[in-house]
C-alpha cells in the first residue's frame, strides 16, 4: 500500500463522520423525539401513573433532550448501546451473538449467488437479443414480481412439511449441522428469490463490456465466441459485479429477515422484526447505526476494490 | 406540450408487450377506484359461503332452511353444566362424517354457499372480493407513495442541481445519511416509530424513505439543464428562477420522473405486502395481500391454498405488468439506452 492510498483511505474515513453523525442523528430524532414515549405500551393496559413514571425514569426517557441525546453519542462512540427494554440482555452483546447465524445463511447464499448469477448471465449474453433472450428476461421479470413471502411459504410448506427433505426449521450449536441441515433450505429459497434480479443486473454489467473494442478484437483475431466470453469479458464484467456485491453485503444482513423468522434462525433480522414488534427501541437504534456504519465501510472497501482489479481507476475522494 | 410524449407514444404503441402491461395496469386502477368508491366488493365482510368453502365454478348453496333440532328449545337439564345442552345439540348437528348439518349452514343473511369460484377464507368471506378489496389497497399505496417519493424526491433534487451552494452540501448530506441506511431497514424503523396503523401511514413510511432515488437523478438532470441555451433565454426574457425550474426546465426532465415513479411504484407494492403481512401495515379488518398471505400461511397447513395462490396471482399479474410497462416507458422515453 503506497502513501497516495494511505492518504486516500484516511480522507474518505474522515468524510464519514459528518455520515455518521447525520445517522445518529436522525436515528435520535426518529426514536427519542418522534417515538417518544413507549412507556405507555410497555407498561400494559393497566398500568396507573406511578408505574408509568417508574419506567420512564428506568429508560431514562424524562431526561431532557440534550442528555438523552449525550447519553445516545457516548453509547455510540463506546459501542454500548446499553440493554434491551424487552429482555434486559446487553444490545451489543446481543447483536455479536446474532451476527453468526445470520452470516451462515448469508455468505454461503451471496457466493452461491454471485456464481450462479455469473454463469445464467453469460449463457443468456450469448443470446443476447434473440427470442430465448427476451423469453428469459420476461420469466425473470414474473419471478420478480413474486413476493418473497410466497417463495418462502411455498418452497417451506412443499420442500420440507410434505416432502420432508429439510427440516421446517430450527438452529442447532454445530457449524456444519447449521450450514448443511438447517441453512439448506433458506439458502435455496434465497437462490431462488435473488437469480432473477441478478441474472438481470450481470447481464446487462456483460452486455456493457460486449460492445467495447476489445471484444471486437479478440473475435478478429478468430477467437471462438465462448472463449471471448468467458475470459476476456468475464474478467472486465467481473470488476463491477465484485464491487456490486461488496458494496451490497451490509443491506443483505437485514434483507434476509423474513428467511430468518420463517424458518426460526437466530440472526440480526429476525431480532430487527422482534424488537419492532416489542417497540424494543435501543436493539433497532444500535442495529441501525451499526448497519450503516458498516454500509459506509463497505463502499470504501468496494472502491478499494474496485480499484485494486481495474488499474485505470484513480482513486479520488470528492473534494 | 413536449414532442417527447408524442413519440414515445407511438414507440409505445408498436410493441405488444407494452400494451398489454399497459391495458392490465389500467384494469386494476379501474378496479381499486370502484372498489375505493364502494361500487365493488363493498360486502366483503358477509358471511357468504361455509369456512374455507373450496374453490369451484358450480358454485353449490346449502339446502333450504331446515326446522331447528327440538333439543334446543328444553330447558337446561344440567344445571351444574348449563353449556352441556348446547354442546349437545352441537353434536347431533353434526353429521356421522364431521359436517355440520344444513341447519347449522344458515348465516345471518340467509343460505351459505358450500363452493365459491375462488373459495372462502375461514369466516366464510370471498376470497374474490377480498383479492379486489386487497388490489385497492395495493394500487393506492403504490401510487399515493410513489407520487409522494417522486413529488419530495424532484422538489429537493430541483432545488439542489439548480442553486447549488449551500443548498446542494445540505441536501447532498441528507442524501448520503438516508443512503447509509438500507431501505428496508430503514421502513421497518420508522414503523416501530409510528404506532398508528392504516394506509395513510404506509404511504407516509414509504414515501418519506424513498425519495433518495429520484433525489439523485432529478438533481443530475437540472444540473445539466440549468446551463443550457434555452434556459439562458429564458434568463435572459426576464423569467423568474422559479419560472425557469418549473416552467422550462421540468416538462423536459419529466420524464425521468414518470419512470421513476413506475419503478417505486413496485418497490412499493411489495414492500406494502410484507409490512401488512408481518402485522406493521394495514390495520385489522382491512384487506392487504400481505394479510391474505398472512392468514394462508395457517391455512396451507390445513391443505386449504386458494388464499394463498388468489393473492399471489393478483400480485403476480399486477406486478409484472407494471415492470413490463416500466421497462417499455424507459426505452421509449430513453431511446439512446435501449440494448
Amino acid at each position: 500500500m503506497n502513501a497516495g492510498m494511505a492518504a486516500y483511505i484516511v480522507r474518505r474515513l474522515w468524510q464519514m463522520a459528518p455520515t455518521m453523525l447525520g445517522v445518529v442523528l436522525l436515528v435520535f430524532v426518529l426514536f427519542n423525539w418522534v417515538g417518544g414515549d413507549p412507556a405507555y405500551i410497555l407498561a400494559g393496559k393497566m398500568a396507573d401513573a406511578d408505574a408509568i413514571a417508574n419506567i420512564r425514569r428506568q429508560l431514562g426517557v424524562d431526561q431532557p433532550y440534550y442528555i438523552q441525546l449525550g447519553i445516545f453519542l457516548r453509547q455510540v462512540a463506546t459501542f454500548d448501546f446499553g440493554n434491551s427494554w424487552a429482555t434486559g440482555e446487553a444490545v451489543s452483546a446481543l447483536i455479536a451473538s446474532r451476527l453468526g447465524p445470520s452470516l451462515t445463511v448469508l455468505l454461503p447464499l451471496t457466493i452461491l449467488e454471485t456464481l450462479l448469477g455469473i454463469a445464467l448471465a453469460l449463457a443468456v449474453a450469448r443470446v443476447r437479443g434473440s427470442l430465448t433472450d427476451r423469453a428469459v428476461m420476461l420469466v425473470c421479470t414474473a419471478a420478480m414480481s413474486v413476493s418473497i413471502l410466497v417463495y418462502i411459504m411455498v418452497f417451506q410448506y412443499g420442500l420440507a412439511y410434505r416432502l420432508g427433505l429439510f427440516p421446517v426449521q430450527g438452529w442447532g450449536d454445530s457449524l456444519a449441522e447449521n450450514v448443511l441441515r438447517y441453512a439448506a433450505l433458506p439458502v435455496l429459497i434465497g437462490l431462488a428469490v435473488s437469480v432473477a434480479p441478478t441474472l438481470r443486473l450481470y447481464r446487462s454489467f456483460i452486455l456493457e463490456e460486449v460492445r467495447q473494442d476489445y471484444v471486437r478484437t479478440a473475435r478478429a483475431k478468430g477467437l471462438p465466441e465462448r472463449r471471448v466470453l468467458w475470459v476476456h469479458v468475464l474478467r472486465n464484467a467481473a470488476i463491477p459485479i465484485l464491487t456490486h456485491v461488496m458494496a451490497g453485503l451490509p443491506a443483505l444482513l437485514i434483507g434476509a429477515f423474513l428467511l430468518e423468522r420463517f424458518f426460526g434462525i437466530p440472526g440480526i433480522g429476525r431480532e430487527v422484526i422482534l424488537a419492532v414488534e416489542r417497540s424494543d427501541f435501543p436493539v433497532i437504534k444500535a442495529v441501525t447505526v451499526c448497519v450503516a456504519a458498516a454500509t459506509m465501510v463497505f463502499n470504501l472497501l468496494a472502491d478499494l476494490l474496485y480499484q485494486a482489479l481495474d488499474p485505470r481507476v484513480r482513486l479520488q475522494a470528492p473534494a | 406540450m413536449n414532442p417527447i410524449w408524442g413519440l414515445a407514444w407511438r414507440r409505445l404503441r408498436a410493441d405488444f408487450v407494452a400494451m398489454a402491461a399497459l391495458a392490465v395496469v389500467a384494469g386494476f386502477i379501474v378496479l381499486a377506484a370502484l372498489s375505493g368508491l364502494g361500487l365493488v366488493a363493498a360486502d366483503w365482510e358477509q358471511e357468504v359461503a361455509l369456512s374455507h368453502a373450496p374453490p369451484s365454478l358450480l358454485a353449490g348453496t346449502a339446502a333450504a332452511p331446515a326446522p331447528a333440532p327440538a333439543q334446543a328449545a328444553a330447558l337446561p337439564a344440567n344445571e351444574f353444566d348449563p353449556l352441556a345442552d348446547d354442546i349437545a345439540a352441537l353434536r347431533a348437528a353434526l353429521r356421522p362424517g364431521g359436517r355440520l348439518a344444513d341447519a347449522d349452514v344458515q348465516g345471518e343473511g340467509g343460505a351459505r354457499k358450500t363452493s365459491l369460484p375462488f373459495g372462502a377464507d375461514k369466516w366464510g368471506h370471498d376470497i374474490l372480493r377480498k383479492t379486489v378489496k386487497g388490489a385497492q389497497t395495493s394500487v393506492v399505496v403504490g401510487l399515493a407513495a410513489a407520487v409522494l417519493a417522486v413529488a419530495l424526491g424532484t422538489m429537493c433534487g430541483a432545488l439542489s442541481g439548480y442553486y447549488g451552494g449551500w443548498l446542494d452540501d445540505a441536501f447532498n448530506w441528507f442524501y448520503s445519511v438516508f443512503t447509509a441506511i438500507p431501505a428496508i431497514l430503514m421502513i421497518l424503523a420508522v414503523a416501530a416509530v409510528l404506532q398508528q396503523k392504516g394506509v395513510a401511514t404506509i404511504v407516509l413510511i414509504l414515501g418519506l424513505t424513498g425519495w433518495t432515488g429520484p433525489y439523485r437523478l432529478m438533481r443530475a438532470e437540472y444540473l445539466k439543464h440549468k446551463a443550457r441555451d434555452y434556459v439562458l433565454a429564458a434568463q435572459a426574457i426576464g423569467a423568474s428562477d422559479w419560472r425557469r425550474m418549473a416552467h422550462h426546465i421540468f416538462p423536459n426532465v419529466s420524464h425521468v420522473a414518470l419512470v421513476q415513479l413506475a419503478i417505486l411504484a413496485v418497490g412499493f407494492i411489495k414492500a406494502e405486502v410484507i409490512l401488512s403481512f408481518l402485522g406493521f401495515g394495514v390495520p385489522v379488518g382491512d384487506v392487504s395481500w400481505g394479510s391474505m398471505l398472512n392468514e394462508a400461511q395457517q391455512e396451507l397447513l390445513l391443505g386449504k391454498w386458494w388464499q394463498l395462490a388468489a393473492a399471489s396471482g393478483a400480485m403476480l399479474l399486477l406486478v409484472t405488468a407494471l415492470s413490463l410497462l416500466t421497462d417499455a416507458m424507459r426505452d421509449a422515453l430513453d431511446p439512446k439506452a435501449r440494448p
